[in-house]
């Protein structure tokens, strides 16, 4: 009998709005420490939450994504607990009626798709952040990040596998960052997931005992935390015993994961309503309005591409999964007509270029400006693909015009035959032997020459021209 | 000419006429409040601040509706720069950043708020006998309680030693001590005022409100009091009347509910003859009186001590000992720092009702407690809805009788819980209700609850100002104040 693993995911989307989720208090990154508190962050006596509108619209156009339940009447609650960077003793959260109900994802792997279903999607702000190793003996609290809005996303336990789990989590990631909700930047902890893992025989219908990994924020941990926890839970099941319910943390460094607290030891939240917020209410029209300015989706990308575009699908895929490749693509496209080419480029050598750097396509000097110029220069033929490569070079070292960089070097491709003519015998009547093999039946020869007059032509030759000119000359 | 017991309209006419200059105003006032120390009002004093205000005021007059008016402010609001302890050790060193909305708006209209009054701690108690900075005196009598949690603020005006206070109503705090020192009180719908600023109790239930000496100073407080803010989503946005326009309207033909669920006839006999002739001057007023039934009003004393605490539970999370107020000695970990800071800042009874709250919202008693009082609360509230289709306003007792003795329902807390069971139901329905002294039992003040429909404070306004302007009730003081 065969083990059967089933996983749940808890995604915390940090929502990239200005202001807190109930503050007038600022969410940016890195600030110095309690700097970015007003009177509600610190949880003063006699201070109350105003709820952040922007938010919901953003939790609003994540659910519309995901095809998901809008709840237009939603509401929040309390979750009681202690703990220093948690000012007010609870968190405010959306427990009962949160303001997205059901939807789903589609995900992939091996080329397999599959569907995974989300349970929920709910509003709540997050903790402040308490520092242990900067103080001797005692511990410091930051509460720039308190109140910051979070997106929790909750999927059904439809996992299956720790690839399942990662690829779920980048659909979850490309979503939110084509629809500009949240950076989707996982060092500085915008998104984090909470993971649920059990493990069954096969044919049984009941789920088994659950352990949580809490708070894992790379696809690499949750890669080796989840074959961690599966391997680990196997053992406890085939020795006879059982899996304690638990929430368990993740060490990336010894690779396994560590009983946190058991649910005995877990705290009774105590949630209950909050008294100082009104249910939120979205009008028909709010939600109208969201919906008309929903921004293209991934798939819809896709398909648009290879419909309107003629991109091969693999090319299409590649570039519509990336909220920056799409947008460079699609801003070139809008300067140049030939989008192939632009998809081509994209998908080969830059691709190259980002991967050898590990950087995204913004934060290289190539604007789509620069871009859109490099293909115009090719399509007519003002540079060879070739010359194209060095040019994309230079652009990624110094950011400078494709034109300036043209001329400033010199790579017009030359396109006069009668002159490329002129080089072309030239190198014929200095290779007599190869010239004699060729002949000979020693067809491989043929680039010799072409590679004879580019070098003459510092490589400015059309090409095209070249083998025209050649095979004229050596037959 | 002295100001003790001056009404606010009189204050006002002495300093229009000149009869008085502002700065003689505070200063006559702080020397009341000295002179009266024993009665311990207050907790903090503003005198320094107050008297630069008045100075100002007689440099450069301001044409606020209440300017140089004293106000003593509850010491649950918050006050910039100004120490607000909410009676309690906790915040025996709390110095706000900032001032609550109510406070704002009183001073924007021109009151000077001379001090920080005396309170049950965090606003939990009826006879003002849990404050951590010692018992108010009633001024009816030393050893008689002043009621509460408002217990400072109605002393205070009872003593004649500021004509208006600020105060809050979670279950009763502003009526029952006003019924209590022979002073008129009242709670506004709640949303009306907004909280911020205001330390919370019960947030669904906390509502501030004014205690003054006439229902006419209570109409002109409510006008600068209400408003609303965007700070606090609960703050009702409509339209706010002048309270004081319909003040001198008759009130023949009012229809005035007597709840029949109210069993008076448990209640002392001097008791009821008080209840009873305030009815038959209303109808000498032009009243009419119908009995009305709240069918599950019986439930409202166990459905607040459920919904109350469940809120204060959470509510006083925040004073952990992390970020302000008291912080316990040198604590060996964290769960000791909540622990002793905890068990040290706060006294007997916001303990117990944080355990009882805790108890009520945990995991398997949430539904059988918090969730059926949520419930019952909701039927309140339709019993009220449907009486109101019958009549203008509700009438009864405010307290069960005058003022008790100190200590004397100390050891029963179910005792002194009960002593809101009048006041209790409109803070439930979220209603307007106030409270306007109707007699004097062995020479013990008490008062008349009056309780409106949503937001028909004018209403209550009114039938309170007709009744005296045709009695002297609320014109009684105490004897032996100091002057």
């Amino acid at each position: 009998m065969s083990w059967e693993t089933v996983i749940g995911l808890e995604i915390h989307v940090q929502l990239s709005t200005d202001s807190k989720l109930f503050s007038g208090g600022s969410t940016s990154f890195g600030a110095e420490p309690n700097t970015h508190v007003d009177l509600i962050d610190l949880g003063l006596p006699g201070v109350l939450p105003v709820a952040n509108r922007g938010a919901f619209h953003k939790a609003i156009r994540f659910g519309l994504a995901t095809n998901a339940k809008i709840n237009q009447t939603s509401t929040f609650d309390r979750k009681n607990y202690f703990y220093p960077d948690l000012p007010k003793g609870y968190q405010i959260t959306q427990m009962a009626l949160p303001i997205v109900g059901k939807g789903s994802i589609k995900i992939e792997v091996d080329g397999e798709e599959k569907i995974i279903n989300i349970t929920r999607a709910h509003l709540e702000e997050d903790a402040g952040k308490s520092i242990h190793d900067l103080f001797d003996g005692e511990t410091g609290v930051d509460l720039n990040r308190a109140g910051t809005p979070l997106l929790e996303i909750v999927s059904e336990p439809e996992i299956a596998n720790a690839r399942e789990a990662v690829a779920y989590f980048k659909a979850i990631r490309q979503i939110v960052t084509f629809l500009d909700i949240c950076d989707g930047n996982m060092a500085q902890g915008s998104m984090r997931c909470d993971v649920n893992v059990s493990v069954k025989k096969s044919d049984d219908i009941e789920l088994g005992t659950r352990a949580e990994i809490k708070n894992i924020n790379s696809f690499k941990f949750i890669e080796k935390a989840i074959n961690f926890e599966i391997d680990r839970q196997i053992r406890i099941l085939e020795s006879g015993d059982s899996v304690v319910q638990e929430t368990r943390l993740y060490d990336s460094v010894k690779n396994e994961t560590r009983s946190m607290r058991s649910k005995e030891e877990a705290n009774d939240y105590r949630y209950f309503p909050c008294p100082d917020l009104l249910p939120v209410v979205i009008s028909d029209k709010e939600l109208k309005e969201i919906k008309d300015n929903l921004p293209e989706l991934p798939d819809e990308k896709e398909k648009r591409y290879v419909e309107e575009l003629n991109l091969d699908l693999s090319e299409a895929k590649i570039i519509a999964s990336s909220k920056t490749m799409a947008s460079m693509f699609e801003g070139a496209c809008a300067k140049t007509n030939d989008s192939k080419l632009v998809a081509n480029w994209l998908v080969g050598d830059i691709s190259a270029l980002l991967n050898k750097e590990n950087i995204d396509i913004d934060e290289s000097n190539l604007t789509s400006d620069n871009f859109a110029k490099l293909i115009e220069r090719i399509s007519d033929k003002t540079i060879s693909g070739k010359i194209a490569k060095s040019v994309l070079e230079e652009i990624w070292e110094t950011g400078n015009d494709v034109d300036q960089i043209i001329e400033s070097k010199g790579l017009v491709q030359i396109q006069d035959e009668s002159l490329l003519e002129t080089v072309a015998q030239t190198v014929i009547d200095n290779n007599p032997s190869q010239v004699d093999a060729f002949k000979g039946g020693k067809d491989k020869l043929f680039g010799f020459f072409v590679g004879q007059v580019m070098k003459e032509t510092q490589g400015k030759a059309n090409p095209q021209s070249v083998n025209k000119i050649l095979k004229r000359l050596l037959s | 000419m002295s100001i003790q017991y001056k009404s606010i309209a009189e204050l006002k006419k002495m300093l229009n006429n000149n009869e008085i200059s502002n700065a003689e105003l505070i200063k006559e006032t702080f020397s009341l409040v000295k002179s009266n120390a024993e009665i311990n009002a207050f907790i903090t004093l503003n005198d320094e601040e107050s008297i630069n205000k008045a100075n100002k005021l007689d440099d450069c007059p301001s044409s606020g509706s209440l300017a140089g008016i004293p106000i003593a402010q509850k010491d649950l609001f918050c006050t910039k720069d100004l120490k607000t302890t909410c009676g309690s050790n906790m915040l025996s060193n709390f110095i706000p950043p900032y001032s609550a909305t109510v406070v704002k708006n009183l001073e924007n209209a021109g009151c000077i708020s001379i001090g920080k009054t005396n309170m049950d701690e965090f606003a939990m108690g009826s006879s003002n006998e849990t404050s951590f900075y010692g018992k108010v005196q009633n001024p009816w009598g030393k050893n008689l309680v002043p009621g509460g949690s408002s217990g400072g603020a109605a002393a205070a005006v009872a003593a004649g030693i500021v004509p208006a206070a600020s105060g809050t109503d979670t279950g009763g705090s502003i009526r029952q001590p006003a019924s209590l020192c022979g002073v008129t009180g009242i709670k506004p719908t709640y949303g009306r005022i907004s909280r911020w600023g205001m330390i919370a109790f019960a947030s669904s239930l906390d509502q501030a409100g004014p205690i003054a000496r006439t229902a006419e100073d209570c109409a002109t407080l409510l006008n600068e009091m209400c408003s609303h803010d965007e700070k606090d989503t609960t703050s009702l946005n409509e339209d706010i009347p002048d309270f004081t326009e319909n003040l001198n309207s008759p009130i023949n033909g009012l229809k005035i509910g007597i709840v029949k669920e109210f069993d008076l006839s448990k209640l002392d006999n001097e008791v009821v003859k008080v209840f009873e002739e305030s009815k038959k001057h209303y109808e000498s007023l032009g009243a009419e009186f119908i009995e009305i039934s709240l069918p599950n009003i019986s439930l409202s004393v166990p459905t607040y001590y459920v919904v109350a605490p469940a809120e204060c539970s959470s509510n006083l999370s925040r004073f952990d000992g992390v970020k302000f107020g008291k912080r316990c000695e040198s604590p060996k970990n964290l769960e000791e720092l909540y622990i002793k800071t905890r068990s040290e800042g706060f006294g007997d009874e916001v303990k117990r009702r944080i355990l009882i709250g805790s108890y009520v919202l945990s995991a398997g008693f949430y539904d059988a407690y918090y969730k059926k009082a949520q419930q019952v609360r909701r039927l309140i509230k339709n019993d009220f809805d449907s009486a109101f289709k019958s009549v203008d306003i509700i009438m009864s007792p405010t307290t069960r009788g005058p003022a008790f003795e100190v200590g004397s329902k100390g050891d029963d807390p179910i005792q002194m819980y009960l002593e809101d069971l009048f006041t209790i139901p409109a803070n439930l329905a979220g209603l307007p209700a106030m409270s306007i002294p109707n007699g004097i039992i062995d020479n013990k003040p008490i008062g008349l609850q009056l309780i409106g429909n949503f937001l028909d404070e004018s209403r209550l306004l009114q039938a309170a100002h007709n009744f005296q302007i045709s009695t002297d009730w609320h014109l009684k003081t105490p004897r032996g104040i100091k002057s």
